[in-house]
């Protein structure tokens, strides 16, 4: 049960967080626009968590927009698609978003072509069991669009002994900047709730959320009016707008007044969340035998010269994707994939939008200038925002002394990043900085106490 | 294309509006109403000494800190300076007043290494420094004596002498007067603070308005003006029902003294009190029960400077072993 009580009406959420400018007035405004197709896409084989897919085209063959241009290695991975007509220019090592060469496949588009979807061999999901279904999402190449990339048919995979109780579906998009997601919500609300409606015809979950924060109220107000000509028990969740209210755990504490244990997965709680766009694209692809080929992101930031929401086709070159948005000013100093809590600073543009990128953000020199630092002053307001209730200033002053046990003790390995105690720190102490250097040395150590033993 | 990163390359990339600089300034603009309290009452005087305390503070601050840049802008050696000033007797000698400056921003901070990195409130290192080596100084009182622009005799001795009072209108303040001839003061000039006292110790109304504010800002934490004064209410409450005669009113306790000037500046000293929600209970509860025993069974009438001290002792250990219930754990 939620914790929802009387009208449905009233906003929920966790203990803790912190409270930033949204900087959504950037682009919650602008609908979803398409980017022209690019004339080359570069689609790298790892572009989700697991095995990188395993090409099954050659140079110089023709491919067809949703033509299966890779398939997946192993079951935690994903098929790979192509998102144009056209002809396989390369298959070799490009730039990749994590700033590592990477095998890709790169393919030159076909100016000529309609660049319709090649449609047919999709199944009627009313014709599948359950170990279709996940069979079939793997093949569409579908994975968490939330940021992880996880591969989606991996989570719905239930195991038997752990049925679902509560389907949630993160709308939150906490994250500063970023509209992708409720520019989704608003636009695609059909396509929502058809593939909720296909999802819950295999995880039969006894209640659904869609979870959004009240800082969009017209998608929390567009839903509500989609979930009630539905025939599904959904209920739209109005959540507080605080930072990371859409971080898994936040959410479902939000909704069900219980905690993920520590080490534990959310369906362990009876819970399986979904991002807003991942359903979508369940939708699209059993209805239009569209596979993951393109997704939504947000272009923004003070230094790029027209903020969008842009429908871009994977492998389009960050750069292209840019220029169309007005390119960046000159005081552009920093450039970010995801939002500017989370995301990872990128040194080059030349690389391609991949199936996990939500927005590029590029940042002004005033805006990425650095704080003095100062000692800690003990001042809590670090305890106060850690959504975990995890201790940051006393990490932070074990992190600077190198005491890496002292730190694993009090359960840094939880600390998920999401740096809301750097951002409250008055003294601008690198506090998540810290902890993700931890976190590394800890896990290296237990590896190699593994591979010792 | 945009420069390459220079030294913090990763997010977060927004941060809040609060500095260490803006919270230590801030703190020094609630001050200045107390302050001006204290030159309404004791007039030149309490300028003087809390210049001189003020003035010993920031040259010890400039002259020692370590840190390269310039640490007087912080604004945390003008609080310790304001602080100190207040805590002393309006007649007190400019000399040991700049004497006090020097030691707490020298014993309480520079040794420890600087701002955050200590654990006594400088402030009242320095004043237990003062009351250490000038005992009769420090509990020499005057009365508010409405001429503001005569300088007490006393201020102006020379270094290493005392001094006289000349106008000889000293007078006991409200805690001795109550400890030693059971003599209350009438509540309403507790609280306007036209009583005799330490600078700061008169003007309970406008700490509390200070207060207030300090902790709408979210400055000093909620718990520590919470769990002191409630703490000093219910045991000298309980007491007071035990015996009204001997034992002063919860009332009286709370509004006599440094206690309201120590709950809203002293104990809450993020610097010197403790992290958690549970340490800072401990801290709290464990100074208001201090207070009370100085104050009832110890040889001096006011206990709220030994009782933060005793407690900023305390709190490398309480924040050591009060751990917060983490998420996700049980
Ligand atoms: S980054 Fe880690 S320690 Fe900091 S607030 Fe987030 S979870 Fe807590
Ligand atoms: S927010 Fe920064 S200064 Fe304050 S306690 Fe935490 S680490 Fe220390």
């Amino acid at each position: 049960m939620s914790r929802l009580t009387g009208n449905g009406n009233e906003l929920l959420t966790f203990q803790h967080g912190v409270h930033p400018h949204d900087y959504k007035e950037l682009s919650n405004q602008c609908a979803i626009e398409r980017l022209p197709f690019p004339d080359t896409l570069t689609l790298p084989l790892a572009q989700h968590i697991g095995a990188p897919s395993k090409p099954i085209v050659r140079k110089g063959q023709r491919v067809r927009r949703g033509e299966k241009i890779a398939e997946a290695a192993g079951f935690v991975s994903v098929a790979l698609h192509s998102p144009v007509d056209g002809e396989v220019e390369a298959i070799g090592l490009f730039d990749h978003p994590n700033g590592q060469m990477q095998q890709s496949i790169r393919i030159r588009t076909d100016r000529f072509s309609a660049q319709q979807i090649a449609g047919g061999q999709v199944p009627d999901p009313t014709t599948l069991d359950r170990k279709g279904f996940i069979g079939a999402l793997q093949e569409a190449g579908i994975v968490g669009l939330g940021g992880a990339a996880f591969p989606s048919h991996v989570k719905f995979n239930l195991p038997d002994d752990k049925p679902c109780r509560y389907l949630m579906l993160n709308g939150c998009e906490c994250e500063p900047f970023l509209t992708c997601d409720h520019r989704v919500m608003l636009e695609y609300a059909g396509e929502l709730l058809d593939g909720l409606a296909i999802l819950q015809s295999f995880v039969e979950a006894e209640e659904i959320y869609i979870a959004i924060e009240n800082n969009k109220p017209d998608a929390i107000e567009t839903l509500r009016r989609a979930a009630a000509t539905s025939p599904l028990p959904i209920q739209v969740v109005g959540l507080q707008t605080k930072y990371p209210q859409g971080a898994e755990k936040m959410m479902i504490t939000a909704i069900l007044g219980q905690e993920v244990p520590s080490g534990k997965l959310p369906i362990d709680l009876g819970v399986l969340v979904a991002n807003v766009g991942t359903v979508v694209a369940i939708s699209q692809y059993f209805r239009q035998s569209q596979p993951l080929i393109e997704r939504v992101i947000t272009v923004t930031g003070t230094a790029v010269g027209r903020p969008t929401n842009l429908l871009v086709p994977i492998g389009a070159s960050m750069q292209e994707v840019v220029d169309y948005c007005g390119g960046i000013t000159d005081d552009a100093a920093r450039i970010l994939l995801g939002g500017p809590m989370m995301g990872v600073v990128q040194k080059t543009l030349d690389i391609p939008v991949v199936k996990g990128t939500s927005g590029i953000l590029v940042l002004t020199e005033n805006e990425v200038r650095d704080l003095t630092t100062y000692h800690c002053i003990r001042c809590g307001r670090c305890l106060d925002a850690c959504p975990l209730f995890l201790n940051p200033a006393r990490l932070g002053l074990l992190a600077k002394r190198g005491q890496w046990e002292a730190m694993e003790e009090l359960n840094v390995l939880d600390c998920f990043e999401c740096a809301a105690c750097s951002y409250v720190c008055p003294s601008a102490i690198p506090l998540v900085q810290s902890f993700r250097v931890a976190k590394g040395i800890i896990r290296e150590k237990r590896a190699r106490a593994k591979t010792a033993n | 294309m945009p420069r390459q990163p220079l030294s913090i390359s990763t997010a977060p990339f927004l941060h809040a509006a609060d500095t260490t600089p803006r919270i230590m300034w801030e703190v020094v603009y609630t001050l200045l109403p107390v302050w001006a309290a204290a030159v309404y009452y004791f007039g030149l005087s309490a300028i003087l000494v809390s210049l001189a305390a003020t003035a010993g503070c920031l040259i010890t601050e400039k002259w020692f800190a370590q840190e390269s840049r310039n640490s007087l802008l912080d604004g945390s050696a003008l609080i310790t300076g304001l602080l100190l000033g207040l805590t002393l007797p309006p007649g007190f000698p400019l000399w040991m007043a700049f004497l006090g400056g020097v030691v707490a921003i020298g014993m309480g901070k520079v040794i420890w290494g600087g701002l955050g990195q200590n654990v006594f409130n400088p402030a009242l290192v320095g004043r237990a420094f003062l009351q250490a080596a000038f005992p009769t100084a420090i509990t020499t009182w005057e009365a508010p004596s409405g001429q503001y622009w005569q300088v007490r005799g006393t201020n102006l001795a020379l270094p290493f002498y005392q001094g006289q009072p000349i106008d000889a209108v000293t007078a006991a303040t409200p805690l001795s007067q109550m400890k030693f001839s059971h003599e209350p003061t009438a509540f309403v000039d507790l609280l306007l603070g036209n009583t005799s006292g330490s600078l700061g110790e008169t003007c309970g109304a406008l700490i509390l308005a200070a207060g207030v504010y300090l902790l709408a800002r979210k400055i000093i934490n909620w718990r520590i003006p919470a769990g002191m004064l409630g703490a000093v209410a219910l045991f000298s409450g309980i007491l007071y029902l035990i015996d009204p005669v001997s034992y002063p009113s919860p009332w009286f306790m709370l509004f006599a003294g440094g206690l309201l000037l120590g709950a809203v500046y002293m104990a809450t000293d993020l610097v010197t009190s403790p992290l958690t929600p549970r340490g800072l209970w401990i801290y709290s509860i464990g100074i208001g029960l201090l207070v009370v025993l100085i104050r009832v069974w110890g040889g001096l009438p006011e206990g709220v400077m030994y009782a933060i001290l005793l407690m900023n002792a305390a709190t490398p250990l309480i924040n050591r072993y009060t751990r917060t219930k983490i998420y996700g754990h049980r």
